[in-house]
């Protein structure tokens, strides 16, 4: 879609991809047990994982928060009308926002859907994430022509993402 | 997954700092939970039982790498479709027997119908999608990522 090039993967980036796919061991040295579950050296999954966050296959090492445990249990897709000059540099400052969990550029599909900054707004309730919406109105101020919020009625389906066991 | 919110007490100052601060990444070292845990003023194995606490309460979903879905060799699509709201759970059901729908929300807009497409190639996308309106005479929007702002969220301390 975008045209850039798919990196590709080796069998044993493959391996070790899924082998840390359910998460990374809690243990003192979890590569190294890894490393031992695939029969590898340690320092060879260090490296090969050291470079696949390099090229970005790996985005980040991270825990993932629950964010309705955590008393977020009202969310909303707020969508943004903002002046194509400026829409690296405001959207970089909504994505910074502590409310803000997801925030993207997308192409726009006018008449019906002049939108193309989307932000992932979560808050305790309905009135903060609305609150939170004039804040970031308030930041992007006049570069943004027209905005809406989107609240989600019903989960359809969802599934979680998974990779191919296979090798290729 | 848990859906009802911890009692504010579950979590002290530390766990909330753990929270914060394991969103941004990890290191990739021998020891990196006593590496994290130096910035904390924690032991690796005091990090270690709180994100294992942390775990098992239900304040997190996981713990571990996350993969940049294109990179890993697929194509992804936020779709989004008009759909009649007496037709909704025909047209519901006809896009959700796609193997490619990943997940598919109903929002209140009149773009009702929201869904992600994840496929093997970007150019099975088109082909889905395309398939989809076919099958249900209406158009769907596509919405493909341009650019990507990551910066997670905070809880305060």
């Amino acid at each position: 879609m975008n045209g850039r090039p798919v990196p590709q993967l080796d069998p044993t980036d493959r391996r070790i991809l899924t082998a840390m796919q359910a998460g990374l061991p809690l243990v003192p040295e979890p590569y190294a047990e890894v490393a031992a579950w695939l029969g590898l050296a340690e320092a060879e999954v260090i490296a090969r994982v050291s470079a696949l966050q390099s090229r970005g296959v790996i985005r980040r090492i991270a825990l993932a928060p629950n964010h309705y445990a955590l008393g977020m249990l009202a969310n909303g897709m707020s969508v943004w009308d903002v002046s194509d000059a400026e829409a690296e540099t405001l959207g970089a400052a909504v994505g910074a926002l502590d409310f803000v969990s997801h925030c993207y550029l997308r192409p726009r599909a006018r008449p019906v859907w002049p939108y193309n900054l989307f932000a992932m707004i979560h808050g305790p309730d309905r009135a903060t994430v609305e609150a939170h919406r004039a804040e970031i109105a308030a930041l992007l101020g006049r570069a943004c022509a027209a905005s809406d919020i989107l609240y989600s009625t019903r989960i359809l389906k969802k599934t979680g993402l998974r990779l191919k066991q296979t090798g290729d | 997954m848990r859906r009802a919110p911890l009692d504010p007490e579950a979590l002290d100052v530390t766990d909330r700092a753990i929270l914060n601060r394991l969103q941004e990444g990890f290191p990739i070292c021998p020891a990196p939970f006593a590496t994290a845990g130096a910035a904390l003023g924690l032991t690796g194995e005091e990090v270690i039982a709180r994100i294992a606490r942390l775990r098992d309460i239900g304040a997190i979903t996981r713990f571990g790498p996350f993969m940049d879905a294109e990179a890993m060799g697929g194509a992804f699509c936020l779709c989004a479709m008009e759909v009649p709201e007496d037709r909704f759970e025909t047209v519901a059901a006809q896009v959700n027997a796609h193997p490619e729908i990943a997940h598919n929300y109903a929002r209140d807009h009149r773009l009702n119908m929201w869904f992600v497409l994840a496929c093997e190639t970007p150019a099975a996308i088109a082909r889905i999608a395309r398939r989809i309106e076919g099958e249900t005479g209406l158009n769907v929007l596509r919405f493909p990522k341009v650019r990507e702002f990551f910066i997670g969220f905070r809880v305060a301390l």
